[in-house]
């Protein structure tokens, strides 16, 4: 079996990879009743004898003894991190797995990217090297940040790049967080655009994932839970408030219940390469069947049924309705609607007691109101895992490579076009070392190619399906 | 003799545990139907076939479990070894950690080459075990990455290793409607490597398997293990023992030569198909009975109209009027032409029943004769619970649509270029591909002109 590193950079990055680890632990918990150090749990968490100390030499096999996460958490001001070492998870990260300094990058990509970048280098690679040394067999590294802000975004594709020239055989997987439109921060498109192009070049797979959409479902949730239909059946266990125990508000983004969202993005993504089922799919599969041309490697995620994420327990019945939700557009982790738009390849993960013939069932059942490129008119990769989330009997993470993504591509770009027109804040990037006009315009073609590929396919959607011709055999 | 199965990918390990299961649950039955003496010359030829007698007197299956990662082969040997009644050999398996992606580039080019010390060790060690080793037993699918790449060059080792042992791939042809995307490319790749290294592909698509646990099986919630039952279960009424000379001199010593024998007179003809009836749940058969004229009609007309199983069946198609030499390309359409049938009777009075009906020459091409094309193997032990049942191996036109439609899509895909960086970067190049598809057009033309 395989391992797989994260890498969280940045506020938002840690704050989501916090939740992730501990849904992580949880999952496990469930799944592993006698506290043996398995392959599963190998894959996301070292086993350290902490006999002799914190750092102690790691454990292969056997009861488990302490769980270190295979994690890095950089970021360049204090504060999240230290949370995160003094609350409930502090003992499944050692202190030589962090890097952080104090002042923060003041939101801006080349801060991040150029002088972080150049300052820590060394250190990230050591750091890289040693997590990979723990590792049997590496796989992936996942990478959790934000795109609008400054180390996430600028330092977080600063060790983007890092990983492709230290590990060129081990995927990468990006987690991204694109800001929306009244994003507080200002620069947000500038610092979204710069790492843009960054994720266009040395990324295997992307996850983008917008603000709005996931406060959107958290909002459903809410609205299913107090609705009261659900009756005395209902369970909350609460896995959507915070870990703290204290409800946020709905007026107040509920960040720690969209973190949560994401998190269980990747616990289901990596769900069957962990553990157990009748037709597995894993890592690599998804990059080899999802991206057919390398830069189209954006992937729109969906994960049905809701209040699985909400850890509310309702036996489901309704089986195909978790099939149709996946393709709604309020399910979707971006403001986007598949359904309308041309799919290049989807990918079906279900996890819990269904079988290939529900999966077939409803692969039938919505194909004809789907568009597929001529060229990939039954583009389906499936994957059933046996193990279902915890509590629940079944649920389904569906990846589409659709061109849906196109308009928040096109409003990112308008955005910075917005800003950069008016050379607005520009100098607060060009007084960085190693920051040029050329850093910004290259930033901005990259972007606009990348939107004229989805452009070409697009136009292509409504065109009569001409088969070219097969070859000749004499006879 | 013996036969080594070599089980590769999930598909081929999931597969090949079913197989070994009803394989020996059949032997265990005491639903014989026959003499005691005819039961036990039976089960003694089954064991030699595919078990091994070890210490502890547990059966052990003569095979090789091969995978890229380690869960589906851990969990096939375990449950293999919960049963009690058989296991497989502790050793007798090669994991790696990673998996190959679904990458049929990644199977053949990388993990092959690099892993083909230790596997043909493993075969070597299975091989020496047998008194007489009768020939290699792959079980693929060529949807994947393992099965499939690696799949393809472990066949061609076999084939180097033992140039005179016959080797027969099973391959299992995905639902149309994808499991893994890129599909098409990696079967195009692997059925045009088989082609060059194996004795016979025997093909199971999973669609048809499907709609026999559908609507024959009557199972609701379907689920792989089910799908692969029925296989096992039609792959065993065909490998269990039989007759396959005239009568009373036993069972056959050298199953896969007798196969290849009556069913591939001609090496651009490889593809075979097979259909088993009848199949139904197992509670229903004590309150069922089949005629054995009803059967064969049956299958015969499975077999012309290029049935799926034996519910539907098209009885409009007809063979073309014998003596009015018609040339192949005017033949009715739907009409299945064949090049060898083998009809495997297992069961009561098999010796009676008539198969006149299988020799008529208009179901063959025209360049050999109907006794040459046509064979029999009457075994009176029943199989599996069936008072009576009857296989069908075919080497005809049942494949050929199928097989076109899988090119299609391939060339489809292939000509819009998508993916074929993923291929590239592990080795294999478009002009790979080019001659791919260059021999299965040629495949595909061979079998049109039947």
């Amino acid at each position: 079996m395989t391992q797989s590193v994260v890498v969280q950079v940045g506020q938002c990055g840690n704050q989501v990879g916090c939740r992730f680890w501990d849904l992580a632990l949880r999952e496990h918990a469930a799944v592993n009743k006698k506290g043996i150090y398995d392959e599963a749990l190998s894959s996301f968490f070292r086993n350290v004898d902490t006999r002799s100390g914190d750092y102690g030499p790691d454990i292969y096999k056997g009861k488990i003894c302490s769980l270190k996460a295979r994690a890095l958490l950089i970021d360049m001001e204090e504060g999240v991190v230290n949370e995160i070492l003094q609350g409930p998870l502090r003992d499944v990260f050692d202190s030589k797995q962090l890097i952080t300094d104090v002042s923060g990058s003041g939101n801006n990509w080349a801060v991040g990217h150029k002088i972080y970048g150049c300052q820590y280098r060394e250190n990230i690679v050591e750091k890289l090297r040693k997590t990979a040394e723990h590792c049997d067999c590496l796989q992936c590294f996942f990478i959790i940040h934000s795109m609008g802000g400054g180390t996430g975004s600028g330092l977080g594709t600063f060790v983007l790049n890092l990983l492709e020239e230290e590990f060129p055989e081990v995927y990468r997987f990006v987690t991204s967080v694109y800001p929306s439109g009244e994003d507080d921060v200002i620069t947000s498109p500038y610092n979204s655009v710069l790492a843009m192009k960054e994720l266009n070049e040395h990324a295997d797979c992307v996850l983008p994932i917008e603000n709005e959409s996931l406060f959107e479902i958290v909002n459903k949730i809410h609205q299913i839970i107090n609705s009261g239909k659900l009756g005395s059946t209902v369970k909350q266990k609460s896995l959507v408030t915070s870990s703290a125990g204290s409800a946020k508000t709905l007026q107040e983004k509920p960040f720690d219940a969209m973190n949560n969202i994401v998190a269980n993005l990747l616990l289901n993504l990596t769900s069957s390469a962990r553990f157990e089922g009748s037709l597995n799919m894993d890592l690599n599969e998804i990059s080899m069947n999802l991206v057919p041309f390398p830069r189209l490697h954006y992937l729109v995620s969906s994960l049905t049924p809701l209040y699985t994420l909400a850890d509310v327990n309702i036996p489901s019945r309704r089986l195909d309705q978790m099939f149709s939700d996946a393709f709604s557009r309020d399910h979707q982790l971006i403001q986007a609607d598949p359904k309308h738009s041309l799919y290049l390849a989807c990918a079906l993960l279900v996890r819990g007691n269904v079988q290939v013939s529900d999966l077939r069932r409803n692969i039938e059942r919505l194909k004809p109101s789907l568009h597929f490129v001529s060229w990939n008119q039954e583009g389906w990769k499936t994957g059933l895992c046996s193990v279902p989330p915890v509590g629940h009997s079944h649920s389904l993470l569906a990846l589409a490579n659709n061109t849906c993504v196109k308009p928040t591509f096109i409003e990112l770009k308008d955005r910075f076009v917005k800003l950069y027109k008016k050379k607005a804040h520009l100098h607060h990037y060009l007084q960085v070392d190693g920051m040029e006009q050329s850093s910004f315009s290259e930033a901005m073609s990259s972007l606009s190619d990348l939107i004229e590929e989805y452009n070409e396919l697009d136009a292509a959607k409504g065109e009569p399906r001409i088969d070219p011709s097969r070859l000749k055999i004499a006879v | 003799m013996s036969i080594v199965t070599v089980q590769l990918g999930q598909c081929g390990n999931q597969i090949g545990h079913e197989v070994f299961n009803a394989l020996c649950s059949d032997i265990r039955g005491t639903h014989g139907l026959c003499s005691r003496k005819e039961n036990e010359s039976y089960q003694d030829s089954c064991k030699e076939r595919f078990f091994c007698e070890e210490e502890s007197g547990v059966p052990v299956a003569r095979a090789v479990l091969v995978d890229m990662e380690p869960k589906v082969i851990s969990q096939t040997l375990s449950t293999a070894a919960r049963s009690g009644h058989w296991k497989y050999h502790g050793r007798s398996h090669f994991c790696q950690k990673q998996g190959s992606g679904n990458n049929w580039a990644n199977g053949y080019s990388v993990h092959g080459p690099r892993h083909k010390e230790a596997i043909m060790n493993l075969v070597q060690k299975e091989a020496e075990k047998c008194d007489r080793l009768g020939g290699f037993f792959t079980i693929m699918s060529m949807a994947g990455g393992t099965g499939s790449g690696l799949g393809a060059f472990v066949t061609q080792c076999l084939r180097d290793a033992f140039p005179t042992s016959f080797i027969l791939n099973h391959v299992i042809w995905p639902y149309g409607t994808g499991e893994v995307i890129v599909q098409n490319y990696n079967s195009v790749l692997t059925l045009s490597h088989l082609y060059q290294s194996a004795d016979a592909l025997l093909v199971h698509e999973n669609d048809v398997v499907h709609k026999i646990c559908a609507q024959l099986m009557n199972i609701k919630q379907i689920s792989f293990r089910d799908v692969n039952q029925v296989i096992a279960h039609q792959l065993g009424s065909v490998f269990q023992p039989a007759h396959t000379a005239g009568g009373g001199s036993g069972y056959s010593r050298n199953p896969l030569g007798d196969l290849m024998e009556a069913l591939v007179p001609h090496p651009e003809f490889k593809v075979l198909g097979l259909r088993n009836i009848p199949q139904m749940p197992e509670n229903s058969l004590a309150y069922s009975t089949f005629s054995w004229p009803g059967l064969i009609k049956h299958l015969r007309q499975m077999l012309i109209a290029k049935a799926k199983m034996e519910e539907g069946i098209d009885w409009q198609v007809r063979p073309p009027q014998p003596g009015s030499c018609l040339p192949s390309a005017s033949k009715p359409l739907h009409f299945n032409t064949s090049l060898a049938n083998l009809v495997i009777l297992r069961g009561k009075d098999v010796h009676g029943v008539d198969l006149g009906s299988f020799q008529d020459p208009s179901l063959y091409t025209s360049w050999l004769k109907p006794q040459d094309a046509f064979s029999a193997w009457r075994t009176p032990r029943a199989f599996s619970k069936y008072e009576k049942s009857a296989s069908l191996v075919s080497n005809s036109q049942f494949l050929l649509q199928p097989l076109d439609s899988i090119v299609g899509k391939a060339w489809n895909m292939f000509a819009s270029k998508a993916y074929l960086h993923q291929y590239t970067k592990f080795g294999i190049q478009e002009e790979d591909f080019l001659d791919c598809f260059t021999t299965l057009e040629q495949v595909i033309s061979s079998y049109t002109n039947l």
